[in-house]
C-alpha cells in the first residue's frame, strides 16, 4: 500500500464519511462584516495611506501630471544611479527620471540585480484596512525578485481604482494562478528583544505613491 | 564553503528531552530566561488585544475559522486529493508522507537528485517536527535557517522556544557573542566590531544570509495554508527571507502538514485577518506570498522556481483526528496567542514542552502526535493550571483546557487510542511518575503552595465540561466530594491581581 492510500484509509477510519439519511452537514456561518466601518472612496484612501504609514511606509500623493516628477524626485533623493523597470511600466513614469533603466530579463540573476538600487513598479491593488499592496507579477509589476532584492521599493497605487477596503474585498478580485506578493510596510523582524527593526530581507524602503486626482 | 565545514549548525545531538517538571524546574530558576520571557509574552499579548479589539466581528470570524477548519477536518481526504490535483495541475509533484522517516527521505532524495549539497529554509515548524535538519546532514547536506531567530537558534547550537519568536529566550548580548563566534564558520563572518544594537545583528544576518539566498539552488518552506480548490500555497512572513526562499531558488520543496489545507482561497478572507493580529499583533505581517505550482507559464518566465514539490506530512496527524475530543487541536494556525497569555509558559519557556510545540498547544499537540508513551509526553497534559486563557485568546476556539484534561485521563486511566492507524488501548499508568511530577512541577511553577489548588478549583467550573470527578492529580480530591460551587475569586482575577503587583516590581528593573 502506497503511503497516499495508507494516510486516506486512516482519514476515512478516523472520520468517516456520513451515511445516506444522515443530516445535511451545517454550513460555515460567514456572518463577519465584508468591510469595517462605512467609508467614501476618499477617506479609503485616506486609511490606506494612514496604515502605510503607521508600518513605517513613506505615503506620497500626486496627479498624473505630476508623477514624472515626483518618481524623479524620490529617486534623486535617494541617490539611486540605477533603476529597475518592469516590462510594462507606463514609460512616461520614469521620464523625467535620471537613474539608468535596467530592465528585468528572464535570464538576469539574482546576484546581478543585487546592484540595482532602486525599484518602480505598479501593483495589482492595494487593502486599505490592512495597509497592505498586492503585486500579482503584471505587466507593470514584473518578476518577484525585482521587488525584492533592490533595498529601495517605490510603488505606484491608482487611487481610488485599485483601492479596496478590505481583505475579503480583495481576494475575489485577485487571480490565484498568478504569483501574488502581499505587502505592508518594508521589510521587518522583532526577534531581538521584540525591537522592531526594518529591512531584514526585503527592502528597508517602501515608498507607496497614490497616484489620483488630488 | 567546502565539504570539510559539513559538521554543520544543526541542532547538537542532546540527550533526550527530560519531562516537563523537571525542564520547567530548570527554567524557573533562571532569572535571565524569566526576565526575557515576561517581557515578550506581555508585550506581545497587550499588543495582540488591541490589534483584535479593532475588529468588531472578531468572534464571527473566530467561529468562522473554527468551522472551516472542523469542516476540513471531517473531509480530509476529499480535500488532500483535490488539493493534490491542483498543485498537479499547476506543474507542481505531489508527495506523500506517512511519518518523519519518510518525509525525510523523501526530501533527502530530491536535493541530491539536484546534484546541490545545501538547502536555505524558512522557518517551517513541520520540518523541525521530523528532524529534517539533522536528516540533511546525515546525508552531507547543508541546511541553513534564514529566519532571523531560526539563525541564531542554530548558530547557537540551541533549540526554538516560541513559535513566533524562537530566540526569544536569548537577549541581544547573547545573540551577539553567537554571530560573533559562530557566523564565521558558515559563511560570511559578523564584522570585528559587531555590538548589540538590534539593528547591527540584523544587518549582520543580512550580509551573512544574502549570500546564502543568491547562491541557492534549492529551498525547503512549510507553509500556513494550503487552497484544495485552486492549489494555492500559502506562507506569512516579515523579513523577506520567506520570499528570498519562495522565488529565487531553482528547486522549491515544502513540506506541510495535512491539517493545513482548506477548502477554498475564499477562505482565506478568515484566516488573512485571524492570523496576523493574534500571532504578531499587526493588522497584516509584512510579506505574505502565495504561489499555486509553477505559475501560468508552468516556470518557463523564471518568475519563482522551475520544480515545485509538495511533502505532505501525517506523522501521527491521522491518529489526532482519530480522537473526537483531541483533534481539534489540528485546527491551530500555529500563531502563538495561547502561549503568550499562559502562565505557565511564561515561568518555565518554550523548552521545558520537550517538542517544537511549546506552550498550551504543545502540551495537547505533542502528546497526540507522539502518544503519551514517554515520560514527557506523559507529564505535558499536566503542565497547565487550567485557567483557560489559551482558549480564550485561540483564532480558531481551540478548547485547549478541554483537551488537556482528556489527556489526563487518558494517562491516568488508559483507553483506546490510535497509533500508527491502529486502534489500541493504553494501559492506566498507574503510580506513574507523571502525575506526581507533575504536581511538583505546578507547585514550583507557580511558587505559591495554593495556586494549583486554585487551578483546580477553577477547572471544576471549565466552561460546558462539568466533570464529576477531574482526572488526574485532582482525582483523589475529588473522590470524596463532590466538585464545588464557583469560587469567590476565580484563578485568573486572582492570578491577575497577583500579576498587577508583580508587573511593578519587575519591570521597574528592566530596561527596554
Ligand atoms: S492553539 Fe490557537 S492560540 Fe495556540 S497557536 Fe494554535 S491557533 Fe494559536
Amino acid at each position: 500500500m502506497s503511503s497516499k492510500d495508507r494516510i486516506l484509509a486512516r482519514i476515512r477510519r478516523a472520520v468517516p464519511e456520513p451515511g445516506p439519511g444522515s443530516a445535511p452537514e451545517p454550513a460555515i456561518s460567514r456572518d463577519y462584516l465584508p468591510v469595517h466601518g462605512t467609508r467614501a472612496p476618499a477617506e479609503t484612501v485616506d486609511l490606506l495611506a494612514a496604515n502605510l504609514t503607521e508600518y513605517r511606509a513613506k505615503v506620497h500623493r500626486v496627479d498624473e501630471g505630476g508623477l514624472a516628477m515626483l518618481l524623479m524626485r524620490l529617486l534623486a533623493e535617494r541617490g539611486a544611479r540605477t533603476v529597475l523597470v518592469p516590462p510594462g511600466l507606463p514609460p512616461y513614469w520614469l521620464s523625467a527620471a535620471d537613474p539608468t533603466r535596467i530592465h528585468d530579463r528572464a535570464a538576469s540573476t539574482a546576484r546581478e540585480l543585487e546592484g540595482v538600487d532602486s525599484v518602480v513598479t505598479g501593483c495589482a491593488l492595494a487593502i486599505a484596512e490592512t495597509g497592505t499592496i498586492v503585486l500579482d507579477g503584471g505587466p507593470d509589476q514584473g518578476r518577484r525578485r525585482i521587488t525584492l532584492i533592490p533595498d529601495h521599493h517605490i510603488c505606484v497605487v491608482r487611487v481610488p481604482g485599485q483601492v479596496v477596503d478590505s481583505v475579503p474585498q480583495a481576494l475575489p478580485r485577485l487571480d490565484p494562478s498568478r504569483p501574488l506578493t502581499w505587502i505592508s510596510g518594508p521589510s521587518a523582524t522583532s526577534d531581538i528583544e521584540l525591537d522592531r527593526v526594518e529591512g531584514v530581507h526585503g527592502p528597508r524602503t517602501l515608498e507607496v505613491v497614490l497616484l489620483g486626482a488630488q | 564553503m567546502t565539504r570539510t565545514h559539513l559538521g554543520m549548525p544543526g541542532f547538537p545531538a542532546v540527550p533526550p528531552f527530560p519531562a516537563f517538571p523537571l525542564a520547567a524546574h530548570e527554567a524557573v530558576g533562571d532569572p535571565v530566561l524569566r526576565a526575557n520571557l515576561r517581557h515578550a509574552t506581555h508585550t506581545i499579548r497587550d499588543k495582540r488585544a488591541r490589534a483584535v479589539a479593532e475588529l468588531a466581528d472578531w468572534d464571527a470570524l473566530r467561529t468562522a475559522g473554527k468551522e472551516i477548519k472542523d469542516h476540513t477536518l471531517r473531509h480530509l481526504d476529499r480535500y488532500l486529493l483535490e488539493l493534490e490535483a491542483s498543485v498537479t495541475a499547476a506543474g507542481g509533484t505531489v508527495h506523500w508522507a506517512a511519518d518523519a522517516a519518510e518525509a525525510n527521505r523523501i526530501v533527502t532524495e530530491l536535493v541530491l537528485a539536484t546534484g546541490e549539497r545545501e538547502v536555505v529554509k524558512v522557518k517551517s515548524m513541520a520540518t523541525q517536527e521530523i528532524g529534517l535538519n539533522e536528516a540533511l546532514e546525515a546525508a552531507g547536506i547543508a541546511a541553513y535557517e534564514t529566519d532571523l531567530a531560526e539563525l541564531i537558534v542554530q548558530l547557537g547550537h540551541d533549540r526554538p522556544s516560541h513559535i513566533l519568536v524562537p530566540a526569544i529566550h536569548r537577549n541581544r548580548a547573547e545573540i551577539r557573542d553567537i554571530f560573533a563566534s559562530e557566523m564565521g564558520s558558515w559563511g560570511r563572518p559578523a564584522p570585528d566590531d559587531l555590538g548589540d544594537d538590534p539593528r547591527e545583528l540584523a544587518e549582520a544576518a543580512r550580509l551573512h544570509l544574502r549570500e546564502k539566498f543568491l547562491r541557492a539552488k534549492v529551498a525547503v518552506s512549510g507553509a500556513n495554508f494550503m487552497v484544495a480548490e485552486t492549489g494555492t500555497l500559502v506562507v506569512l512572513e516579515s523579513e523577506g527571507n520567506g520570499r528570498m526562499c519562495l522565488t529565487l531558488p531553482e528547486t522549491l520543496i515544502s513540506v506541510v502538514g495535512i491539517e493545513k489545507v482548506i477548502p477554498s482561497f475564499r477562505d482565506l478572507e478568515v484566516f488573512l485577518q485571524t492570523l496576523p493580529r493574534s500571532s504578531t499583533a499587526e493588522r497584516m505581517n509584512p510579506y505574505t506570498t502565495m504561489w499555486t505550482g509553477l505559475g501560468p507559464s508552468q516556470g518557463a518566465d523564471g518568475d519563482g522556481p522551475a520544480a515545485f514539490h509538495l511533502v505532505l506530512l501525517d506523522n501521527g496527524r491521522t491518529d489526532t483526528l482519530a480522537d473526537e475530543v483531541g483533534r481539534q487541536a489540528l485546527r491551530c494556525i500555529r500563531c502563538s496567542a495561547c502561549l503568550n497569555v499562559c502562565p505557565v509558559y511564561e515561568r518555565a519557556g518554550g523548552h521545558a514542552y520537550g517538542s517544537v510545540y511549546p506552550g498550551p498547544i504543545g502540551a495537547i499537540l505533542s502528546p497526540q502526535l507522539r502518544g503519551t508513551g514517554s515520560e514527557i509526553d506523559a507529564s505535558l497534559p499536566y503542565a497547565s493550571t487550567l485557567c483557560g486563557a489559551c482558549y480564550e485568546v485561540c483564532p480558531v476556539a481551540i478548547d485547549i483546557p478541554e483537551v488537556l484534561v482528556h489527556l489526563r485521563e487518558r494517562v491516568a486511566q488508559g483507553g483506546p487510542v490510535t497509533r500508527d492507524g491502529i486502534r489500541v488501548r493504553i494501559r492506566p499508568a498507574h503510580g506513574h511518575a507523571a502525575e506526581r511530577a507533575a504536581m511538583r512541577a505546578a507547585r514550583l511553577l507557580l511558587d505559591r503552595p495554593g495556586a494549583l489548588r486554585a487551578g483546580e478549583r477553577l477547572l471544576s467550573r471549565a466552561r460546558r465540561l462539568r466533570p464529576r470527578r477531574l482526572p488526574g492529580p485532582g482525582r483523589a480530591w475529588t473522590d470524596s466530594r463532590e466538585l464545588p460551587e464557583l469560587p469567590a475569586q476565580p484563578f485568573r482575577d486572582w492570578w491577575a491581581a497577583r500579576e498587577r503587583g508583580r508587573d511593578h516590581e519587575q519591570d521597574g528593573g528592566r530596561q527596554s
